[in-house]
């Protein structure tokens, strides 16, 4: 059995209340102060730590509105890592492996698991890095494999439904505006012609007041 | 193996297909069927849980786990193939309903002139005109024959939209282009979205002919001729690779099987994984296959019909050993030949304002059919056959559209800069696609791959395939319209690049994947004749995109079913009276 690692987020930080004008200029309210501690099912601490500063520079937090970090897609991540995706059941893994023309995407042995995991040692003590440091290390390995990965689970964790782990607050669906899982338009389609529709989003859970079984939660 | 109790039909494959086929036997004869279907039972209720993008859309959760499964692709003959390893181009669906539970629903009947392309291009351009690699092929088949099976196709789904030519006389608001539909849609057409709207006018604005998609999304409440009613689409945009959770969009689950479900003389055995067709004697004796526990079956039957898609139709024939593989030095053998997907390109227009494009349905899209065919082509296109611009109004959700970007819009493809641009930019792009005519060549092709075997052992799939010149200009053609319409609705486009890529199994294009046992007049030129019944076997029925030898501009599904009711007519009325070769 694993220790039991935690990720500990100040409560600020994770979500926190954010509103979101028609506009499309979104602002956060200051939460209460406090720590959440999140249980983590595939990542140490420290490897939490460090793919949790990647995300931040790819979807940093700043003017624009709130980012990787607020979202909590380090959690996202961790649990599709620790879930069957993580361990490639979704992919076909026979060889022989070879190494072939591009056209045919990622031909590698590692699973995402071993991709982070090495990814994530290969960039050494990325977290206590200065800012712009750490920008250029970034810069200097944007085309592997693991990088693309990254980049590809932070918008995943932007943008899922909360119930994956990510988007908190659906954050992510409030600064771009999109209303979630919504039943109907029925009504709506051929109206807001020119005009921005933006009913208050929710997520699957909110709306159905149920939560389906989800493909992280199964064995692996 | 354990030997079942014989049957008198053993359909492989819970498709569209295989259960409009085993409808049709089932209620029309005292034949009992047994459908063997390698996925899980469905049904509406499973999909009310469904609307999540993560698991549906990107991890594929409907669709067949390519972990046990997949093809192998190469360019050519000269290349070693690499197996696809995570989906990519196409999505194969597995389960009761196939991948007509997941699909988009749009219904089009195709041109005339497609069941007779050879002749058609010999006659247009001089057959010594032609390239010597084309290998397209007239169907054995025509239009008129299909067109009452088109029309029970449609009723059974509710298909809306709207004639364009009826009966010989052109209507305003369908394509006017088509071939005379004998019966107005069973249902009207859906109601356009904004970005439609926007394109509708500019394309009229310019000359062109643009029309609402005929889709299998219910525009209005139906009760079709079986009695099964469904309501109207909720436009909701969770459609595409999602099961309809109201049933608006026409599944299989929600319109065959309910009538399927009260015949005695069908059963429907899921978790069966057929891994081979038995015969003796030029006769198929029957199925073999893995069940659910793993134990392995032989269903002994007296007519096997073959609908497990395209892929499956090809693989499943050459581990059988029914049929000659078709050798591209040679131009021997008939298994595996006219292999095509489809041409496609997006040409992405940028808005100043938001368009709420997240409301949406499936096969919602407006259609431009002036080009399609070889209609409207100038010679200095270069182009033998093009196809159809549209734009699809499918419901655009978070995780896939995000970051459409202008050329030029950030630095790099992370960051703030780029964040900043992507939320900008969200809610306001508008692709206009190309639905292109993949035309059959010579070198492009299917066998079984010599190193590379499914969960059981059994080798994969292989494709050869590549595009060639006239489909980069059928891109290039495609962006010098699109540029022009994009302009008219109001936004900017970016500047126009074709880097004349080879085939790539990474972008999704469509599940559109033709040929392999292609139909045709003669058995030295096809593998199935005019019935979708084995050249030389009379008791093997073929059905599926696997019998197209090219692939039309207009989406594969209504005339993959219009074959299954023309090839059942024929079963029921001639072949069962009289079982032999039925051309
Ligand atoms: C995302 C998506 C969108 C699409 N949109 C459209 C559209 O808008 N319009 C359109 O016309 N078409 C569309 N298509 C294509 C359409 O889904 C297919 O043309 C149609 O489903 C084909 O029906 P079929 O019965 O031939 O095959 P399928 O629906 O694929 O069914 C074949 C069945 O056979 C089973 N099977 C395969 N091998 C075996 C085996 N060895 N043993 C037992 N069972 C087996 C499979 O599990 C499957 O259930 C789309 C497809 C996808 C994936
Ligand atoms: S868009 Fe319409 S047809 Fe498609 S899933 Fe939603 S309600 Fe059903």
């Amino acid at each position: 059995m694993r220790r039991r690692e935690f990720l500990t987020i100040p409560a600020t930080a994770l979500g926190g209340t954010l509103l979101y004008t028609l506009a499309g200029e979104p602002f956060r309210l200051q939460a209460q102060d406090g720590k959440v501690k999140v249980p983590l099912r595939f990542f140490t601490e420290a490897e939490a730590k460090q793919a949790q500063a990647i995300c931040a520079l790819i979807f940093p937090s700043d003017a624009s509105g709130p980012g990787a970090t607020e979202a909590g897609v380090v959690i996202y991540i961790d649990r599709q890592l620790a879930g069957p995706y993580g361990a490639d059941k979704y992919r076909y893994t026979k060889g022989p492996f070879t190494n072939t023309v591009p056209e045919h995407g990622y031909q590698g042995k590692e699973n995402p698991r071993q991709v982070y995991r090495q990814g994530l040692q290969s960039l050494g003590n990325f977290a206590a890095l200065p800012a712009a440091e750490q920008v250029k290390k970034l810069e200097s390995i944007e085309k592997t494999h693991f990088f693309q990965m990254v980049r590809t689970h932070t918008i995943e964790g932007m943008f899922a439904d909360p119930m994956h782990g990510g988007n908190a607050g659906l954050i992510g669906w409030q600064m771009i505006g999109f209303p979630g899982p919504q039943m109907s338009y029925r009504e709506e389609i051929d109206r807001h012609r020119g005009q921005p529709y933006r009913p208050k989003p929710a997520s699957l859970e909110q709306i159905m007041h149920r939560k389906p079984a989800l493909m992280e939660d199964e064995k692996s | 193996m354990t030997n079942l109790k014989p049957v008198d039909v053993a359909i492989i494959g819970g498709g569209w297909s295989g259960l409009a086929m085993a409808k049709e036997i089932t209620t029309r004869s005292g034949l009992n069927v047994v459908v063997l279907e390698r996925g899980m039972p469905r049904k509406t209720s499973d999909y009310a849980l469904g609307m999540d993008e993560l698991d549906y859309a990107h991890r594929l959760r409907m669709m067949q786990n390519i972990a046990d499964e997949t093809i192998t692709h190469r360019h050519s003959v000269r290349d070693v193939a690499a197996p696809v390893r995570q989906y990519g181009s196409f999505l194969p669906g597995t389960g009761v309903g196939g991948a007509g539970e997941h699909w988009n629903g749009a219904a089009f009947r195709f041109m005339p002139e497609m069941f007779t392309l050879r002749s058609h291009m010999n006659r247009k351009h001089g057959a010594a005109k032609l390239p010597a690699d084309l290998d397209v092929q007239d169907w054995g088949v025509t239009y008129d024959e299909l067109e009452p099976y088109y029309w029970y196709s449609e009723q059974m789904m509710g298909v809306s939209g709207k004639a364009g030519n009826l009966r010989g006389k052109i209507l305003p608001g369908g394509n006017p282009f088509e071939a005379p539909r004998q019966n107005e849609y069973p249902t009207p057409p859906l109601k356009n979205s904004q970005a439609m709207d926007l394109f509708e006018a500019a394309a009229k604005r310019l000359g062109h002919h643009p029309y609402t998609s005929p889709a299998a999304n219910l525009s209005q409440t139906y009760t079709n001729p079986d009695g099964v009613t469904r309501p109207a689409c909720a436009y909701c945009g969770f459609c595409e690779r999602f099961g309809c959770m109201v049933g608006a969009k026409s599944q299989p689950s929600n319109t065959l099987l309910p009538v399927l479900q009260r015949q005695k003389n069908f059963e429907l055995r899921t978790g069966s994984w057929v891994r081979k067709i038995v015969h003796k004697d030029g006769r198929a004796t029957g199925v073999q296959y893995v069940g659910a526990n793993g134990e392995e079956f032989f269903q002994p039957a007296g007519l096997v019909v073959l609908a497990s898609f395209t892929l499956n139709n090809v693989r499943l024939l050459a581990l059988s050993k029914i049929g000659t593989q078709y050798d591209p030095s040679t131009r021997k053998g008939t298994l595996g030949r006219y292999l095509t997907h489809q041409v496609d390109s997006a040409t992405r227009v940028f808005m100043d304002k938001p368009l709420n494009l997240f409301m949406g349905s499936g096969a919602l899209a407006m259609r431009l059919p002036d080009f399609d065919g070889d209609r409207g082509l100038k010679p200095e296109e270069g182009l033998l056959r093009f196809g159809m611009l549209f734009m699809l109004a499918p419901g655009s959700r978070p995780i896939a559209n995000f970051a459409a970007l202008p050329q030029g819009a950030a630095p790099k493809n992370w960051g703030p800069e780029w964040k900043k641009a992507a939320l900008q930019w969200a809610d306001r792009v508008i692709t206009i696609g190309l639905a292109g005519e993949h035309l059959s060549y010579r070198g492009n092709f299917m066998d079984l791959d010599p190193t590379y075997t499914d969960k059981f052992g059994d080798p994969l799939l292989r494709f050869t395939l590549n595009w060639t010149e006239h489909e980069h200009k059928q891109r290039d053609f495609a962006a010098k319209l699109a540029v022009p319409l994009g302009r008219a609705m109001g936004g900017k486009t970016d500047e126009y690049r074709n880097p004349r890529a080879n085939y790539n199994v990474i972008n999704y294009q469509t599940t559109h994947v033709q040929g392999g046992t292609s139909m045709g007049a003669s058995p030295d030129m096809s593998v199935v004749n005019r019935y979708s019944q084995h050249w030389n076997m009379s008791n093997l029925f073929v059905i599926g995109a696997s019998t197209f030898p090219q692939n039309p501009s207009h989406n594969p599904t209504l005339t993959v079913l219009a074959h299954t009711y023309f090839a059942a007519d024929a079963l029921i009325k001639r072949y069962l009276k009289n079982p032999g070769k039925l051309a």
